[in-house]
């Protein structure tokens, strides 16, 4: 399937995943750094293991920035 | 507040601007902004926001100038270390423009003073290091009805956001500080100074457009920076309805002190 993560096209092997599976994939070691937005919405990072991802969602994974 | 000769002329590049005008000018003179953080965020902003005349401007800083600082934080020299950074950066911003007012702060935010600093303000500017000030920043914020730009950095990347009562705020998107551990100092992840410069001077602007009430804010939404891609992106967030702060089932009533860990490190790979 084709999603659009932090706004480049990409194309996932796998047809039924999660969030989670999704975080995994994109090889992110650290969930608990991660803010996910999925369609608009920010997904609770409990729920990334019950979000599904479908073909041409939009998702947009932000990371904590401290510095200044 | 009438403009005098002198300063039609020492603003008249921003005075010919439609959306600042003679109007609009008088507005900065008579506006006051408080920059928590007189760092690689706040150099920028209070520099950029005395050379145009914002009135009065509150800065807040409770550490000294040290070498390290200097490769980003240029409101500082080499001939400032080991001063205040408050009065450091008041003694620049005097240079540049004699008739805005500053107020120094030498002390650090927190739970017990925070409200009562930023409440004679029209704006803040949130340029801390670390997330414990970044969320007291957005807390006290909202329950002051303040407006405030929220800016973080690391490396070569940096977001910032723009909050006004009743926007997106902060904890819309990231909920509370991330979990210590694991994360280097400010010091091992470095940051790039022109990074710092860059998103310091985006939260001047959206300043001096929230007191001009020109122009589109980043509300409802965060700007993301890259600059070893040169890239640029502006993501919308709604507001959450489970926000801990502003969303439907509120948890939070008070301000809250987390303990102090400084900048996060986290990658992809």
């Amino acid at each position: 399937m084709k999603v659009i993560i932090n706004g480049k096209e990409e194309v996932i092997e796998k047809e039924s995943i999660t969030m989670l599976d999704l975080l995994k994939i994109k090889k992110v070691k650290m969930i608990e750094m991660v803010t996910a937005e999925h369609n608009g919405e920010i997904v609770d990072r409990e729920n990334f293991s019950n979000t599904p991802i479908k073909d041409g969602d939009i998702i947009e994974f932000l990371y904590y920035m401290g510095g200044g | 507040m009438k403009l005098n000769n002198e300063q039609i002329e020492r603003y008249s590049r921003q005075i010919i601007l439609r959306e600042v005008g003679g109007k609009g000018q008088e507005r900065l003179l008579s506006s006051k902004v408080l920059v928590i953080g007189a760092g690689g965020l706040g150099s920028p902003a209070l520099y950029y926001l005395a050379a145009a005349g914002v009135g009065t401007l509150g800065i807040v800083d409770a550490d000294f100038v040290d070498i390290t600082n200097l490769q980003r934080q240029i409101i500082h020299s080499t001939s400032d270390i080991g001063k205040e950074k408050v009065i450091s950066a008041k003694e620049k911003i005097e240079k540049i423009n004699p008739e805005v007012r500053v107020i120094t702060y030498n002390t650090m935010v927190n739970s017990q003073n925070i409200r009562e600093i930023i409440r004679d303000y029209d704006f803040i500017i949130d340029g801390t290091d670390n997330f414990p000030a970044k969320f007291l920043i957005n807390d006290a914020c909202y329950f002051e009805n303040k407006p405030y730009s929220h800016g973080g950095i690391l490396r070569f990347q940096g977001q910032t956001m723009t909050y006004v009562p009743g926007s997106t705020c902060y904890r819309c998107i990231f909920n509370s500080p991330p979990p210590k551990g694991v994360v280097p100092s400010c010091s091992e992840a470095g940051i790039i100074g022109a990074m710092a410069g860059l998103l310091g001077t985006i939260q001047a602007s959206e300043t001096i457009k929230y007191l001009l009430s020109a122009g589109e804010l980043l509300t409802g939404k965060l700007l993301f920076v890259d600059l070893l891609a040169t890239e640029f992106r502006v993501i919308e967030f709604r507001k959450n309805k489970k926000c801990p702060l502003c969303g439907e089932n509120r948890e939070i009533f008070e301000l809250q002190d987390y303990e102090q860990y400084v900048c996060e490190d986290i990658r992809e790979e």
